[in-house]
C-alpha cells in the first residue's frame, strides 16, 4: 500500500513536472533540428538554425531592440519605484494605505488594456508608435512591481541609519545616493532584473505600440505567421536562455539580502 | 560666570493628543557628562530627539552655544548622535563610517583617513579600521558609532541609551571607558538611561525625569543623599518612604504624625503640610542606637544574602502597609520573621513635601 503511494506520487510529480516543461524541451530540442521542420524524427544536433537566426538582420536588430526597450525601461521603472517606496516608507502621507493600493493597481489589470489605453493616449498626444512608445508601457506595468519589492524590503532599522548620515552632515540627496540606495542596492537589483526579464518577454503592449523598428516578441510573432520551421525554435530558445539568466540574477540579488 | 553650552528653555511636546514633556527647561555645562535618567515613557528620549534636531518641539526653545537650533535640521546643528542600534552604514568599511562625517564636509580622503585612524584608536579599535561593521561584536559596533559621532568634533555628543543592547559585564566595561573618553576629548555628553548605577557612575550632572518632567537634578551624590521628591528618592536608588504629615512646627523642631507613631524632625514645614519621610537601606539600624530615631518594630520578612552585604526586608508592626528596606553587613545574624527594632540618625532622615 505504501509502495504504491510512493509510486503514485512519484507518477504524479513526473506528470507535473513533464506538463510544464515538455513543451520547452521539444522547443530547445527541435532548434537543434538539421532538417527543415521541427517535427519528429530527431535529426540533429546541428546549429545551422542558429547560424540563420543570427544571420537574420531583423531578428538581430530586434534583439538587440528587444535588449534597449528592457534595460532602459527598467532603469526607468526602478528608479520611479525606488522613490515612491521611499517616500511611502519614510514620510506619512494621508491617504497612504489607499495610494500605495493605488500605485499597485496596474499589476491586475491585463497588459491588453493597458496597451490599448495607451495606444488610444499616444494617439491623442500625437505620440507615434515606437519603441519609445513601447518603453514607456513596460515602465507602466513594471513599476509596480519595482515598487512592491522594494517597498517590501524597507524595513524600520534603516530609519535610524539615514538619520545617522543626517546628523553627519549629509543633506537629503546624500542620503539617498550613499546610504539608502547602496542598503536597497539587492531589492533595486532584483526589480530591475524581474522588469527585464518581464519586458523581454512582452510581447502585447510592443505588438500595439511599435510599428517599423519593434521587439524580438513581436518579430517572431511575424516569424511565425508563415509557419513553424527551426529557426523560431532557434530563436525561441535564446529568447528562454536569457530570461532564465536574469530570472537567476533576480534570485540571486533576492536571497543574497540575508545577511544584514 | 560662562553662558551654558545648551540651554533647554520651557521646551513642550505632544505627539498628537498626548502630552510627552511639559515645561522642560535645563541647562547644560560645557566638558560635563549629563545622564538622563527615567523610566520608559518619562520623555528622556524626546528630549535627546529634541536636543539631536530629529524632533522639533511643540513649545519652547533650544539654544546651542547661544544660538536657537530649535528648528535647525540634524545636519546643520554642532551636535552628533550615537544611537541605540548603532545605525553603522552596513555597506561601508569601519574606516568608511568614521569618516563619513568628515567626508560630508569636504575633508579630503587623506586627512579622512588620518583622523578616522585617530579616533579609532581611541575609542581601542585602531585595528579595525578595514572590517565591515557585521565582523564586529556588539561592543565594538558600539564603539565605531561613538568614534564616528566624536571625530566631527560636536558641541555635544548626544548617546541614546547606549549601553542598552549589552550584557551585563560589557556594559559596566564600556561605562568606565565612556567616563574615560569623554575626559580625554572633553566634549559635553548626554546620555540617556533607565539604569540608575549606569547613572551614578557616570554622570557628572543627574538628570531624573518622570511623566515628562524633571522630578530632580545635580550631582549624583546629591540626588542620591537628598532627592527632592518621592520618585527620585525611589527611582535613583532604593528608600523606605514613611507618610505623615507636621503637627506641630516650633524653632526649626516638627513633630510628624506617621504611620510608626509621632516623629520629631529638624525641619521648616508648617504644621498641617502633609510630607514623606525617607530613609535609604544603608541608614536604616537594625535593634535600637542610643539617639537614634525610633521607627517601630518589625517583622523581617525576607533576607537576601548579596555579597558583601544582605538585604532586608520587614514589615512594619504598626502599619502592615509599611515595608522598610534595609542593608545590613553580610554578617548580620537577622532572620526571616524575626522581630527587630528599626531606627535611623535623624541626619540621614530625607523630608520630601509631597
Amino acid at each position: 500500500m505504501r509502495a504504491l503511494v510512493r509510486i503514485f506520487s512519484w507518477l504524479y510529480a513526473v506528470a507535473v513536472y513533464g506538463f510544464i516543461f515538455l513543451p520547452v524541451v521539444v522547443l530547445v530540442l527541435f532548434s537543434l533540428q538539421a532538417t527543415s521542420f521541427p517535427i519528429p524524427p530527431f535529426t540533429g544536433p546541428s546549429l545551422r538554425w542558429y547560424d540563420a537566426v543570427l544571420a537574420d538582420t531583423r531578428l538581430t536588430s530586434a534583439l538587440l531592440n528587444s535588449l534597449l526597450v528592457a534595460a532602459l525601461s527598467s532603469a526607468v521603472a526602478v528608479t520611479l519605484g525606488f522613490l515612491s517606496a521611499w517616500g511611502f516608507a519614510r514620510f506619512a502621507l494621508p491617504g497612504s494605505a489607499l495610494l500605495r493600493g493605488l500605485i499597485t493597481l496596474p499589476l491586475t489589470v491585463s497588459y491588453l488594456i493597458i496597451g490599448m489605453g495607451l495606444l488610444v493616449l499616444f494617439n491623442w498626444a500625437g505620440i507615434p508608435k515606437s519603441l519609445l512608445a513601447a518603453g514607456i508601457g513596460h515602465v507602466v506595468i513594471n513599476l509596480p512591481l519595482c515598487f512592491a519589492i522594494i517597498y517590501s524590503q524597507m524595513g524600520d532599522h534603516q530609519i535610524n541609519i539615514e538619520r545617522a548620515a543626517r546628523d553627519l552632515g549629509a543633506p537629503e540627496w546624500k542620503v539617498l545616493l550613499l546610504i539608502t540606495v547602496p542598503v536597497m542596492a539587492p531589492a533595486i537589483f532584483a526589480g530591475f532584473f524581474l522588469s527585464m526579464t518581464f519586458s523581454w518577454d512582452e510581447f502585447v503592449i510592443s505588438f500595439l505600440l511599435t510599428r517599423f523598428d519593434t521587439t524580438l516578441p513581436v518579430e517572431i510573432w511575424n516569424l511565425l505567421r508563415s509557419g513553424l520551421n527551426p529557426k523560431t525554435n532557434a530563436v525561441g530558445s535564446l529568447v528562454f536562455a536569457v530570461s532564465i539568466v536574469l530570472v537567476v540574477l533576480f534570485e540571486l540579488m533576492l536571497l543574497r539580502r540575508k545577511p544584514a | 560666570m560662562t553662558a551654558p553650552l545648551v540651554d533647554i528653555r520651557a521646551v513642550s511636546h505632544r505627539f498628537g493628543q498626548h502630552t510627552v514633556l511639559k515645561n522642560v527647561s535645563l541647562k547644560i555645562e560645557p566638558g560635563s557628562y549629563t545622564i538622563l535618567l527615567g523610566p520608559s515613557g518619562s520623555g528622556k528620549t524626546t528630549l535627546l530627539s529634541i536636543l539631536g534636531g530629529f524632533v522639533t518641539p511643540s513649545e519652547g526653545k533650544v539654544l546651542i552655544r547661544g544660538e536657537d537650533c530649535t528648528a535647525v535640521p540634524p545636519a546643520k546643528r554642532p551636535t552628533t548622535t550615537v544611537f541605540q542600534d548603532y545605525a553603522l552604514f552596513p555597506h561601508m568599511s569601519v574606516g568608511s563610517n568614521v569618516g563619513f562625517g568628515l567626508r560630508m564636509q569636504g575633508i579630503d580622503a587623506a586627512t579622512r583617513t588620518a583622523r578616522a585612524r585617530e579616533a579609532l584608536a581611541l575609542v581601542g579599535l585602531a585595528t579595525a579600521f578595514d572590517k565591515k561593521p557585521h565582523q564586529l561584536s556588539g561592543g565594538q559596533r558600539q564603539r565605531v558609532a561613538l568614534a564616528r559621532a566624536l571625530v566631527v568634533e560636536p558641541a555635544v555628543l548626544l548617546l541614546d541609551e547606549p549601553l542598552g543592547a549589552l550584557d551585563l559585564k560589557l556594559r559596566r566595561q564600556m561605562q568606565d571607558e565612556l567616563k574615560a573618553i569623554q575626559k580625554r576629548v572633553g566634549t559635553a555628553f548626554i546620555h540617556v538611561t533607565h539604569d540608575q548605577e549606569e547613572a551614578m557612575a557616570l554622570a557628572d550632572h543627574c538628570v531624573v525625569m518622570n511623566d515628562g518632567r524633571i522630578e530632580d537634578e545635580g550631582p549624583p551624590e546629591r540626588v542620591y543623599a537628598r532627592p527632592a521628591t518621592r520618585f527620585s528618592a525611589t527611582f535613583m536608588g532604593e528608600s523606605t518612604l514613611i507618610s505623615g504629615s507636621v503637627t506641630a512646627a516650633k524653632d526649626g523642631t516638627i513633630t510628624v504624625a506617621t504611620q510608626v507613631g509621632p516623629l520629631s524632625l529638624t525641619g521648616t514645614l508648617r504644621a498641617g503640610a502633609s510630607l514623606a519621610v525617607a530613609v535609604r537601606p544603608e541608614h536604616l539600624i537594625l535593634g535600637s542606637a542610643a539617639g537614634a530615631v525610633r521607627l517601630g518594630t518589625a517583622k523581617v520578612s525576607d533576607v537576601v544574602f548579596q555579597g558583601s552585604f544582605k538585604r532586608v526586608l520587614a514589615v512594619s508592626e504598626k502599619d502592615p502597609a509599611l515595608h522598610f528596606i534595609a542593608k545590613v553587613p553580610a554578617a548580620a545574624t537577622v532572620q526571616p520573621s524575626d522581630i527587630v527594632a528599626i531606627s535611623c540618625d535623624a541626619g540621614d532622615i530625607i523630608l520630601l513635601a509631597s
